[in-house]
């Protein structure tokens, strides 16, 4: 009996020897910037080890038929980078990143089904959980000011109803997101397209900062790599792929939230869309998804519904009470629309005195009834 | 005397088209780097800062609702120029803007709610000292232009709204 435990024990010990060497061989594999995901998960169902993937001849890579001649080169001349990537791997503790890859126990689970998954994913503060409902919130950099609003609403409401929210921490909707899901002390997630250690755009190193703390900023790209255009379809199929669901708030049409949209339909993931106005050119976007079969979000319960989770029915994200307000403050504030208005206009449409006029702004917006998207520029928050 | 009167236009980014964000795609980042190249410290010298509309094109041709007519702006502005003169007699300044701290202080009354007012908006706005006392200035003129002796509160607002450079918009975003 005593033996045969030992024995067993011992086995389990090498098991874990072998899949830690494994796990060395592979981090040298991702490094390769000329192999994508589906290349190396060839390269390994064909060879059954990272290990046999760097010891392999040149013929038996050829034999394989899953390179072509230049990134076989590629991997031959690779080969000489071995140790200081395994030099890196090793500092990677001090520097509180982790190296997931889908052996391990914690690879998420969301990713694992997705098609191309990533062989390898940095990760800087924690991983989604598996047992909580995600939705990726995605859409336009440049969105206006009522996309961002109703980006961070979104994200609060969710967020607060216990829902993670992945994006990809991008100026405009993404940082929006992610900022309303901290609001309301929630998760939330963001995935790059450079490395771990880089933030981009550095404007958001705020948020950034925070995540690692309390959520998690993850990538499939080794550390250094820069933010290049053709890392963002790629990193696009993973937001889609760590969410149950994917909503798009704003973006124009043939835009990179468009191809999120996508890769989410061809995972399978339900996509949500926030109709707007069809004259608009920010949402033509989203009412074409929403022509193509998409769901219409118009509240953050149609998404909760769908989840499945149980949450106080928010009704339509709408404009506050505004009982509370005196009969000047409504006048003005009733002048006003979710789409910032110049402050011309609200006096001309209140007939009030420019002094008046911008004191009672000033001070709706000081009570939060009120934001301005430049300095003269008012309109309806949320 | 060696006074100017310093007045200069300036889009709101590249484009021109922000906050209108269906036509403009600038970044915020282009925003910031636009707008940054007035300094803060050149700013805090301009004493109002107003953002102009769009026109539209019936405004244009007249057809819009009739604005006040030049003339009659400059009447007001005239009167205005007249009180500054009878205040400022006897001492080497005409106007309003040439004010010594010390005649801020004697001219810039302020009341128990207007003062608590421009306490609150000295921290809101993060003014400068150069700041608080422009906005007092710029709140005697607006007093003046309406030919009334007292700083009211709707006056300071006033003063407040052409200074009030939002900062996020000429800084940095907010951070959560």
């Amino acid at each position: 009996m005593e033996k045969g435990k030992t024995d067993k024990n011992r086995k389990g010990l090498k098991e874990q020897e072998r899949s830690e060497r494994e796990k060395r061989y592979l981090y040298w594999l991702c490094k390769l910037p000329v192999l994508g995901a589906v290349s190396i998960r060839k390269l390994y169902e064909y060879f059954q080890s990272f290990e046999a993937i760097y010891n392999i001849e040149e013929t038996g890579l050829e034999d394989a038929g899953i390179l072509s001649e230049a990134q076989r080169q590629a991997l031959i001349d690779w080969r000489g980078q071995l140790e200081s990537c395994w030099y890196e791997y090793d500092k990677l503790s001090e520097k509180q990143i982790r190296f997931v890859t889908p052996f391990d126990q914690d690879y998420p689970k969301r990713l694992r089904e997705i098609y191309d998954y990533p062989m390898g994913i940095f990760v800087r503060g924690d991983l989604p959980r598996e047992e909580l409902p995600s939705v990726a919130i995605v859409g336009a950099r440049g969105c206006s000011a009522y996309g961002e609003q109703l980006a961070k609403e979104f994200a609060r409401h969710l967020a607060g109803a216990q829902v993670q929210i992945v994006s990809g921490l991008a100026l405009g909707i993404d940082g929006c997101a992610h900022r309303g899901a901290l609001k309301a002390n929630g998760l939330t997630f963001g995935v790059l397209g450079c490395g771990v250690d880089i933030c981009y755009p550095s404007s958001q190193y705020a948020i950034f900062e925070v995540m690692i703390r309390t959520g998690g900023i993850l990538s499939e790209f080794p550390l250094g790599s820069k933010p290049l255009a053709r890392h963002f379809p790629m990193r696009n199929r993973i937001i889609s792929g760590l969410a149950d669901a994917v909503l798009i708030v704003e973006a124009k049409e043939r835009s990179g939230s468009l191809i999120t949209a996508e890769l989410g339909l061809e995972q399978g993931k339900e996509i949500f869309a926030v109709p707007g106005r069809i004259t608009d050119p920010l949402s033509a976007g989203c009412n074409r998804l929403i022509q193509q079969g998409a769901h219409m979000a118009i509240s953050p319960d149609d998404i909760l519904e769908f989840l499945g989770v149980k949450h106080q029915k928010v009704l339509i994200l709408h404009e506050k009470n505004i009982n509370t307000l005196a009969k000047k403050e409504k006048m003005v504030y009733s002048c006003l629309d979710f789409t910032p208005k110049h402050l011309d206009e609200i006096m001309r449409n209140c007939g009030l005195e420019p002094g008046e006029c911008m004191g009672i702004l000033l001070e709706l917006e000081l009570s939060g009834f009120v934001f301005r998207s430049a300095t003269h520029y008012f309109g309806k928050k949320i | 005397m060696n006074c100017i009167n310093f007045v200069v236009p300036m889009n709101s980014c590249p484009c021109g088209f922000y906050p209108d964000r269906s036509r403009c795609s600038c970044t915020k980042q282009q925003i910031h780097r636009y707008l940054g190249r007035i300094s803060r410290p050149l700013l805090d010298r301009i004493d109002l800062c107003v953002e102009a509309a769009r026109i539209s094109f019936e405004d244009l041709r007249g057809m819009g609702e009739q604005n006040e007519s030049s003339e009659i702006i400059r009447e007001r502005v005239e009167r205005a120029q007249e009180i500054q003169k009878k205040r400022f007699q006897g001492s080497k300044i005409f106007f309003n803007s040439e004010m010594s701290s010390k005649q801020v202080k004697e001219y810039c009354f302020l009341g128990e709610r207007e003062e608590e007012l421009l306490q609150k908006a000295f921290k809101d706005c993060h003014l400068s000292a150069r700041g608080y006392q422009k906005i007092l200035k710029v709140a005697r003129t607006v007093a003046d232009m309406e030919g009334s002796g007292r700083i009211g509160r709707k006056h300071l607002y006033e003063a407040v709204g052409y200074r009030d450079l939002q900062e996020k918009y000429w800084g940095k975003e907010d951070a959560v």
